[in-house]
């Protein structure tokens, strides 16, 4: 691109749309287990709504939303809740990720695997989000600025 | 589904990516690529495989197509072929 100016147009549209974005990514991991979608399209969409802000706004504002160092922790968080959960069933007796044997109190077994897979679901969905703005940071990293 | 309403769909999907291929503006090619994209989504979410057509309309039409134009941000946005 030859010339970079800012436009109020873009940058007002992709404020209002944004939000509408997030909501709807949050909507797809809470209801990955009854309906389409999962913990990989719920994040890929809050993914979507950062990087829609970072392409309309330079750097410095978006990274009031998001900062450019939290990406590469929320990633690991997102991992580290997959990975506790299958180990915390494999430590109290069931096999690796099986959801009955989460230590949840008061829950029928079918119920007690519904949670299990939304646990799951919002960690994969931490770690996706994560891991697609960080390849964006990355490879803007150098950017012209104005 | 109707059949007239997928050939339309295939129709578009190949216009796209012939249209994808020739430009000479790389720009071009990278929004005619989301297109091929979304296209594409709505074809796989007709033939009832609801989960993959979200994948593909999220990825392929969303995150590739920025991540395209930060690479044509950082080299240039004409073809030397």
């Amino acid at each position: 691109m030859k010339r970079s100016f800012e436009s109020p147009i873009t940058l007002l549209g992709a404020r209002a749309l944004a939000p509408f974005i997030m909501m709807f990514g949050l909507y797809v991991i809470f209801h990955g287990h009854y309906s389409p979608g999962g913990g990989f399209q719920g994040g890929a969409l809050l993914a979507a709504s950062v990087l829609l802000m970072r392409v309309a706004s330079g750097s410095k504002t978006s990274s009031l939303i998001l900062s450019n160092a939290v990406t590469t922790p929320m990633g690991v968080v997102g991992v580290l809740i997959y990975f506790g959960t299958g180990l915390l069933a494999m430590l109290l007796g069931s096999n690796f990720l099986d959801y009955e044997g989460l230590p949840i109190p008061g829950m029928p077994p079918y119920y007690l695997r519904y949670t299990g897979i939304l646990i799951i679901e919002v960690g994969v969905g931490l770690a996706v989000m994560a891991a697609l703005v960080l390849i964006y940071d990355k490879m803007a990293d150098g950017e012209v600025t104005e | 589904m109707i059949w007239e309403f997928e050939l339309v769909l295939f129709v578009f999907l190949v216009f796209a990516a012939i249209v994808a291929l020739e430009a000479r503006n790389l720009l071009v090619s990278v929004v005619m690529l989301s297109v091929f994209s979304f296209s594409a989504a709505l074809l796989f979410a007709s033939m009832g495989a609801v989960d993959v057509g979200f994948t593909e309309a999220v990825v392929g039409a969303g995150v590739t197509g920025i991540l395209f134009v930060i690479a044509i941000h950082k080299t240039s946005a004409k073809t030397n072929d």
